[in-house]
C-alpha cells in the first residue's frame, strides 16, 4: 500500500478529567473507503470532530497527504481538503439543489451571481458520481428523499474537490432502497481516486462498502482490519470488548 | 463516467414547461398564485357590485392608495424571508417624517437634505434593531415592539400632543399627486420591455455559452408580450382624462416609476446577488448557513437595515400622498404591511417570497379597503374582511409549507 491520505498516530483528547481519544493510531487511504466502528461513547465523534478542526486533538501527530499538519479550525480544515457531512447534512430546504451544492463558495460574475456556471458545475459533480436519482438539479431540496438529500450533501463535497470526505452515519434514517443508493455514491466516491472515511453502526453496511475497518473502543482503536481478512463476528466482538486485541494496537 | 444526463427543468417544450409549472404548484410552491386569483376575483366582484370601481379614476386611485402599503410590504420582505418580523417600520417611518418636517420647517434646512437624514435615521434605526437581534439573539418581535411603543413616545415629543404639520414642498407633494406626461408613461413601458427582453436574452446567452438547456425562447416573448399588453392597456386607460371636474387630469401617477424601480432593485439584490442569496439561505436554515461559512449576523442586521430605511421611503409617500406628518403616522400600517406580504405569498417561517409577491398582496389589501369603501359599506367589515383574508392567507402559507415537506417547526 502506498502512502495513507491521512495518518494519525498516538493522538488523545481528554475533556476534563475524562480521557476520549488514549492515543490512538489511525490511517485512510486515498479512493479507499474506511470504515470507523464502535459502539456509543468509543470516540467516534470526538476523532471526527478533530479531523475537521471542530474540537482540536490535544496530542498527536496528523499527516495529511504526505505532510504534517495541525488541525485547529473548520475552515482550515476544509481548505486542506477535508470535507465533513453530517448526519443533519445542514442543507437549506428552501433552495435548490445547484444553490446548496454551492452555498458559501458561489461564482460570481460582475458582482451577481453566475447561476449557469453554476448549475453547469453542480451537474458534472453529480454526474460524476453517476446520479440518476434527481430529476432536476434545479429541485428544492424540500422535495428530496433522504438518500438524495444525503447525495446533493456528498456532492456538495466534490464540488469543493475534497481528498478526504468523512460521512457521519449516512444510512442512518434511511430505508432499503435508498441506503443502496447511497452506498454505490460511496463506493463510487472513493473510485474516483476520494479517500472516505465512513461512521456506520450499521455492520451490513460497512462490510458492503467498506476497504478497511478500524474498531474503536473505549478510547483506543483495539482493531484496524481489511474487510477482506475479517468477518462479522470479529468485528461485532471487538466493538463489545468480547474479543481483544491481537495486534500491536492497544 | 456514465453519460447520464440530468435535467435542470430547462428542457422540453413549452408544453412541457407548463405541466412542470402546474406540479410545482401542486406540490406546494404556489408564489404569488393564490394572491394573483384573489385579485381578480376580488375586482370582478367589485366592479358588478359598484359602479365607481371600473371608473378612471378609481384605477389611478387604486395605484396611488396602495403605493405606501407597497413599498412597506417590500421592506418587511427583507427581514420576513429570515423568519424574523419588524413591527416597527411603521412608526420609523413616522419618526423619520417628522424628523424631515422638524428639520426642513422649524430649522430651514434643505428638503433634501432633510430628507436624506431621515433616511440615514432609518438605517440606524434598523442597524440597533439588527444587532439586538443578530448578535443579543433577542425574539424580532419584542425588539421591535419595544422599538413600536418607544418611537409612538418620540413622535409625541418631536410633534407635539396631536401636533401636525402640512408638508408644502412642491416635490414632495408631486410624488403621490402628479402624473407624468403621456409620452413618458409610454416610454417608461418600452423601457421595462426592453430592459426584460435584455435581461431574458443575457441569461439564455450564458447557459448556452456553458452548454446548458434553454428554455423555448417563445416563453420569453409570450411573458413580455403579456408585459406590453397589460402595462399597454394600464398605461392607455391611466394617460386619459379622469377629471371629474373641469380640470383634465391625465397621466401615469409619478409613484408608479417609482414603486417600480423599488420592486426591480429589490428583485436584483434578492435574486441576483450574494446577499439575496445568503438572506435565503439563513432563512430557510441558519445553522447550514453559518456552517457553509455565511456570517449569519451580518446578514440579519444587514436585512433589518433595508426594511427600517425602505419603511422610511413609504412614510415619505405617505405623507406626500396626505399632505402632512402627523405624530400617529405609521401606527397601524405596519399591520397591513405584513398582511400584504403575507397575503401575497411571502412564508411567516421564513425562506420563501420576493418583491412582486408583496406588490400582489398590496394590490389585494388596497382593493379590499377601496372596493368595500365604494359599496359604502361601514369601516368595521373592511377590518373583518381584511383580518379573514390574512388569516386565509397564512392558513394557505402553512399548508404549502407542509405539502412541500418543510416542517413548521424552525432549527
Amino acid at each position: 500500500m502506498d502512502t495513507p491520505l491521512i495518518e494519525l498516530t498516538g493522538i488523545k483528547k481528554s475533556f476534563g478529567p475524562v480521557d476520549v481519544l488514549k492515543g490512538i493510531d489511525f490511517t485512510a487511504y486515498a479512493g479507499k473507503v474506511t470504515a470507523l466502528v464502535g459502539d456509543n461513547g468509543a470516540g467516534k465523534s470526538t476523532l471526527i470532530k478533530g479531523l475537521s478542526g471542530v474540537q482540536p486533538f490535544d496530542e498527536g501527530v496528523v499527516r495529511f497527504d504526505g505532510n504534517d499538519v495541525h488541525l485547529v479550525n473548520p475552515k482550515q480544515a476544509s481548505n486542506l481538503g477535508i470535507e465533513v457531512v453530517y448526519q443533519d447534512l445542514a442543507l437549506c430546504e428552501n433552495l435548490d439543489i445547484v444553490q446548496n451544492m454551492f452555498l458559501g463558495r458561489e461564482e460570481t460574475r460582475t458582482g451577481t451571481l453566475d447561476e449557469a456556471a453554476m448549475e453547469f458545475a453542480a451537474t458534472k459533480a453529480l454526474q460524476s458520481l453517476s446520479v440518476r436519482t434527481v430529476k432536476s438539479v434545479r429541485q428544492k431540496v424540500s422535495s428530496l428523499s433522504g438518500g438524495q438529500r444525503q447525495t446533493v450533501a456528498i456532492g456538495r463535497t466534490v464540488l469543493r474537490n475534497a481528498k478526504l470526505v468523512i460521512l457521519d452515519e449516512p444510512t442512518a434514517a434511511l430505508g432499503v432502497a435508498q441506503t443502496e443508493q447511497v452506498l454505490n455514491l460511496v463506493r463510487r466516491l472513493a473510485d474516483n481516486g476520494i479517500g472516505v472515511i465512513i461512521i456506520s453502526h450499521n455492520l451490513a453496511d460497512v462490510f458492503q462498502v467498506a476497504d478497511y475497518i478500524s474498531v474503536l473502543y473505549l478510547g483506543g482503536m483495539v482493531a484496524s482490519l481489511a474487510t477482506a481478512d475479517t468477518n462479522y463476528n470479529d468485528v461485532v466482538g471487538y466493538i463489545t470488548g468480547t474479543k481483544s486485541p491481537e495486534g500491536a494496537l492497544s | 463516467m456514465s453519460n447520464t444526463s440530468l435535467a435542470t427543468g430547462h428542457e422540453g417544450t413549452i408544453g412541457d414547461q407548463v405541466k412542470a409549472y402546474f406540479q410545482r404548484v401542486r406540490s406546494g410552491e404556489m408564489g404569488a398564485l393564490p394572491a394573483v386569483s384573489a385579485l381578480i376575483l376580488l375586482a370582478v366582484l367589485f366592479s358588478s357590485l359598484s359602479p365607481f370601481f371600473l371608473t378612471k379614476l378609481n384605477f389611478a386611485n387604486l395605484f396611488v392608495q396602495s403605493a405606501e402599503l407597497a413599498v412597506l410590504a417590500c421592506a418587511l420582505v427583507f427581514v420576513l424571508l429570515l423568519g424574523e418580523i419588524d413591527l416597527a417600520a411603521g412608526v420609523t417611518a413616522g419618526v423619520g417624517m417628522a424628523l424631515f418636517v422638524v428639520l426642513n420647517q422649524k430649522m430651514g434646512i434643505d428638503p433634501l437634505l432633510s430628507v436624506i437624514v431621515a433616511l440615514a435615521f432609518g438605517s440606524l434605526t434598523g442597524w440597533i434593531m439588527g444587532l439586538f437581534v443578530a448578535k443579543i439573539r433577542v425574539p424580532s418581535f419584542v425588539v421591535t415592539l419595544g422599538f413600536f411603543l418607544g418611537f409612538q413616545g418620540l413622535q409625541l415629543i418631536m410633534l407635539g400632543d396631536g401636533g401636525i404639520y402640512r408638508v408644502d414642498i412642491p416635490a414632495i407633494q408631486a410624488i403621490m399627486n402628479s402624473n407624468m406626461p403621456e409620452w413618458a408613461g409610454w416610454a417608461m413601458l418600452v423601457v421595462m420591455v426592453v430592459a426584460s427582453l435584455l435581461i431574458g436574452l443575457w441569461d439564455r446567452s450564458r447557459r448556452t455559452r456553458v452548454g446548458l438547456a434553454t428554455r423555448p425562447i417563445a416563453m420569453l416573448y409570450i411573458r413580455l408580450a403579456f408585459m406590453a399588453v397589460l402595462g399597454g392597456v394600464a398605461v392607455a386607460i391611466l394617460n386619459q382624462n379622469r377629471s371629474v371636474s373641469i380640470k383634465a387630469i391625465a397621466g401615469v401617477p409619478i409613484v408608479i416609476p417609482i414603486v417600480i424601480v423599488i420592486v426591480f432593485i429589490g428583485t436584483f439584490v434578492l435574486d441576483r446577488t450574494l446577499f439575496g442569496r445568503y438572506l435565503y439561505a439563513v432563512g430557510g436554515n441558519p445553522e447550514a448557513g453559518r456552517r457553509a461559512g455565511i456570517d449569519v449576523a451580518k446578514i440579519r442586521i444587514t436585512a433589518f437595515i433595508i426594511c427600517s430605511t425602505l419603511a422610511v421611503v413609504s412614510g415619505l409617500l405617505h405623507a406626500s400622498r396626505i399632505g402632512s406628518v402627523e405624530s400617529t403616522a405609521g401606527r397601524t400600517i405596519v399591520l397591513n404591511g405584513v398582511a400584504a406580504a403575507v397575503v401575497g405569498g411571502v412564508s411567516l417561517f421564513g425562506g420563501r417570497g420576493r418583491m412582486m409577491n408583496a406588490i400582489v398582496g398590496a394590490l389585494v389589501i388596497s382593493i379590499i379597503d377601496n372596493g368595500l369603501g365604494l359599496i359604502g359599506l361601514p369601516a368595521g367589515i373592511n377590518f373583518l374582511v381584511t383580518g379573514g383574508v390574512l388569516v386565509a392567507a397564512a392558513t394557505i402559507d402553512a399548508l404549502s409549507r407542509k405539502r412541500s415537506g418543510g416542517s413548521i417547526l424552525r432549527t
